[in-house]
């Protein structure tokens, strides 16, 4: 029998993702369903995962202030934590995408047109990387910009950066993004606000002395739980 | 220890930075054995075409395996069957993976799951990912005891998922809202 996973009921999610139709959050109107969503039950497609080897990952993909001829402008910052299941069990060797605007508010990205902030010619603004053994990741990085953007009147996003991860099954598939600690715009953000309330935190790193580096980078601390396991309902065909 | 999840945000406008792949839409080499041409296009409400989109597939391969973690190799081959397949859309809503059809699945109690992919779909205005299913509409007899369309109310929302044989592979539009909206999971 192979390791295969089952994922906990979609119950323990209750109070943790936002709603699809959110006001506040414009393109959500024409984009959100109307019609209720069906339980769909979780058998083996949904319970098993692709493996996304290490081949896909470059060595300076995890290392945003190394991808040029020379170093970004910004604050230094090193972002990492572990990739996490619902048990609190380490997923290893999990492949984790990141992108972000550089520390002017700028995304390196033709369609973002809404801010006169400049472009870095040192900065793409996009990693990836694998878990470690113990679930770990760490992307090394600047800080990226709060940006204005177009939602409503003078709004603008708190500074954040996107994250992908995978895990080990299609049920546990996560896209999200990662806040820092103490921003201002937070009472602002209707996509941070579109969270249920008592979940946020869950969104916002922590500063941590411990993986700052001296005379070189500020480390910030965030683990991303991804659902958890249970008994796996039934044997596989190739088991 | 218990932990609780991590929410779900959006992929926001810009997400091609991160998340496009050149060999994404290919889940298997194009001139593998039974490759086929999978795809269609993501409107909105308003019926205008989703162009800053991304989806994402899951399936098992013709022989009914997954290239899964916890079967090593199972499904590795000569085809090079990767099980998943990535395809941002473009200005026209469009996207296209380059695939094999899968296998029926055994399910608990004795039944059988049609042949199927299981689907994500990301973009801006999602504030979460939506999950839906592709079924094949050469599979009449398979899709008529499969579980989860039995589940859904009538035909009309059944046909939402059945891809329509085109240009030697298959087509099949995906509507996020309006008289065509597609069905959606919750998992």
């Amino acid at each position: 029998m192979t390791d295969r996973v089952g994922l906990s009921p979609s119950a323990d999610d209750t109070d943790t993702h936002p709603p699809y139709a959110w006001a506040d959050y414009g393109s959500t109107r024409l984009r959100a369903p109307h019609r209720p969503l069906v339980a769909l039950p979780q058998n083996l497609t949904e319970v098993t995962g692709p493996l996304l080897g290490a081949e896909r990952v470059g060595e300076r993909d995890h290392d945003l202030t190394r991808q040029h001829t020379g170093e970004p402008l910004g604050q230094r910052i090193i972002v990492q934590g572990r990739v996490l299941d619902g048990d609190g069990r380490p997923i290893p060797d999990t492949l984790v995408e990141v992108w972000q605007a550089n520390a002017a508010g700028r995304y390196h990205h033709a369609g973002d047109e809404r801010t006169t902030a400049p472009l870095d010619p040192n900065f793409s603004g996009a990693g990836r990387t694998m878990t470690d053994g113990a679930g770990r990741y760490r992307f090394v990085t600047v800080r990226p910009g709060a940006y204005p953007w177009k939602n409503h009147h003078n709004a603008w996003r708190p500074a954040h950066v996107h994250f992908s991860v995978f895990g080990r099954a299609f049920a546990q598939r996560l896209v999200t993004q990662m806040y820092f600690p103490d921003d201002p715009l937070f009472p602002y953000d209707p996509i941070l606000a579109s969270v249920p309330e008592p979940a946020r935190p869950r969104l916002i790193a922590r500063f941590d002395l411990a993986s700052t580096e001296p005379d070189w980078a500020l480390g910030f601390q965030w683990d991303i739980v991804l659902r958890g396991r249970r008994a796996t309902p039934f044997e596989s065909p190739s088991s | 220890m218990s932990c609780r999840p991590t929410p779900a945000q959006t992929v926001g406008p810009f997400l091609s930075l991160g998340l496009a792949w050149p060999d994404g839409p290919y889940v298997v080499d194009p001139a593998a054995p039974g490759a086929v041409r999978i795809g269609g296009r993501l409107f909105d409400g308003n019926g205008d075409p989703v162009g800053d989109g991304l989806i994402e597939t899951w399936q098992a391969d013709a022989g009914g395996r997954f290239p899964d973690p916890g079967s090593a190799g199972a499904a590795s081959g000569p085809t090079g069957f990767r099980g998943f397949g990535r395809c941002l859309t473009d200005a026209t809503g469009g996207w296209e993976i380059v695939t094999v059809k899968p296998a029926p699945l055994p399910a608990p109690d004795g039944a059988t799951e049609a042949p199927h992919l299981d689907v994500s779909i990301f973009a801006r205005g999602l504030l979460h990912r939506l999950v839906t299913r592709i079924y094949f509409p050469d599979e009449g007899e398979a899709n008529a005891t499969d579980p989860v369309l039995r589940a859904l109310p009538d035909d009309a929302a059944r046909a939402t998922l059945l891809a329509r044989a085109a240009d030697g592979g298959y087509r099949i539009d995906i509507h996020l809202q309006g008289p065509h909206e597609t069905v959606f999971f919750i998992l």
